[in-house]
């Protein structure tokens, strides 16, 4: 794997081209597309709700006021979350916020085991470690059970639970299918952290998930 | 490697990240065991299942106020 930051795409050029000439469907496309998760970043980096919103306000200034600039050494939304970041970090230096950046994106260092332990067999037993019982498989799942807005809000409300860091990161990955090396640049994290956040955020999801749908197929009153 | 040990490794395994010896022992234990490919076939479907996830709306101030900034900076 390079360190190399992955390149603008020609998707990305065709963007920067429409927004120089001022095409508003094509900002407010990205506005659409990024700032909710701009809003909860900036969140992560100062006190108040009311001072993300500015900060948000502030790059997207800063990323239209950037657009001469943009050579597409990184992709558009790296770009972007680059900028953001860099304002909302300027921002919470003002506030004098008690909490070090450092610490924003750092994985609590006593996660929780992706798998309640009483899963697995003791220690003092024939197989240490092995499943205690197996997981159920879900192939018998119906695609339309797995797929039904109801289970998918599931998923939504067990990502919303999560530590904010680790929500960001399995947000930015999962929903929005971003590549490893974006969230790392746009978020400045080292490799293993991001990878450790995400995984814990989807050891946590698929728990819920799991949860859930056993207690759909356990029979009725 | 045992089936504790497994399920911490999965990210990892699916981002290519495991040095080569490991990641051969991930796939024999993997080849071996009910449980873990369960596992990691549930892993596999919640991710999937989080990319159907759309991301919530943007407040109507809040797309009027980016419109006039956009306007503001076009003009």
């Amino acid at each position: 794997m390079s360190a190399e930051p992955t390149a603008a795409s020609e998707s990305d050029l065709a963007i920067v081209r429409a927004l120089r000439a001022g095409d508003e469907t094509a900002f407010m496309m990205l506005v659409e597309r990024y700032q909710p998760s701009m809003l909860r970043i900036a969140r992560m980096y100062v006190s108040t709700q009311a001072v993300a919103e500015e900060v948000v306000g502030d790059a997207w200034v800063g990323v239209l006021k950037g657009l001469d600039g943009f050579e597409g050494r990184s992709s558009l939304r790296t770009w972007i979350f680059r900028i953001l970041v860099n304002i909302a970090k300027t921002r919470g230096q003002r506030e004098a916020r008690s909490v070090p950046f450092s610490s924003v994106w750092l994985p609590d260092p006593e996660g929780e085991p992706s798998v309640q332990p009483e899963r697995f067999l003791p220690q003092d037993s024939a197989s240490p470690g092995h499943w205690a019982e197996a997981p159920a498989s879900w192939d018998a799942v119906p695609e339309e059970r797995l797929e039904a807005k109801e289970t998918l809000a599931r998923i939504a409300a067990a990502i919303e639970a999560l530590p904010p860091n680790q929500r960001e990161v399995i947000r930015l990955r999962d929903v929005l299918g971003w590549s490893s090396q974006e969230v790392r640049n746009a978020l400045e994290l080292s490799e293993t952290n991001q990878r450790v956040l995400l995984h814990r955020a989807r050891a946590k999801v698929r728990r819920a998930l799991e949860g859930y749908l056993a207690a759909e197929e356990a029979p009725g009153p | 490697m045992n089936c504790s040990q497994l399920v911490e490794l999965v990210t990892e395994y699916l981002e290519g990240a495991l040095p080569r010896d490991r990641r051969a022992r991930f796939e024999e234990h993997l080849r071996g065991c009910d449980g873990c490919t369960a596992y990691m076939a549930q892993f596999e479907t919640t991710i999937r299942l989080t990319g159907m996830l759309t991301e919530e709306q943007v407040s109507p101030q809040a797309r009027q106020a980016l419109l006039g900034a956009f306007r503001a900076w076009n003009a």
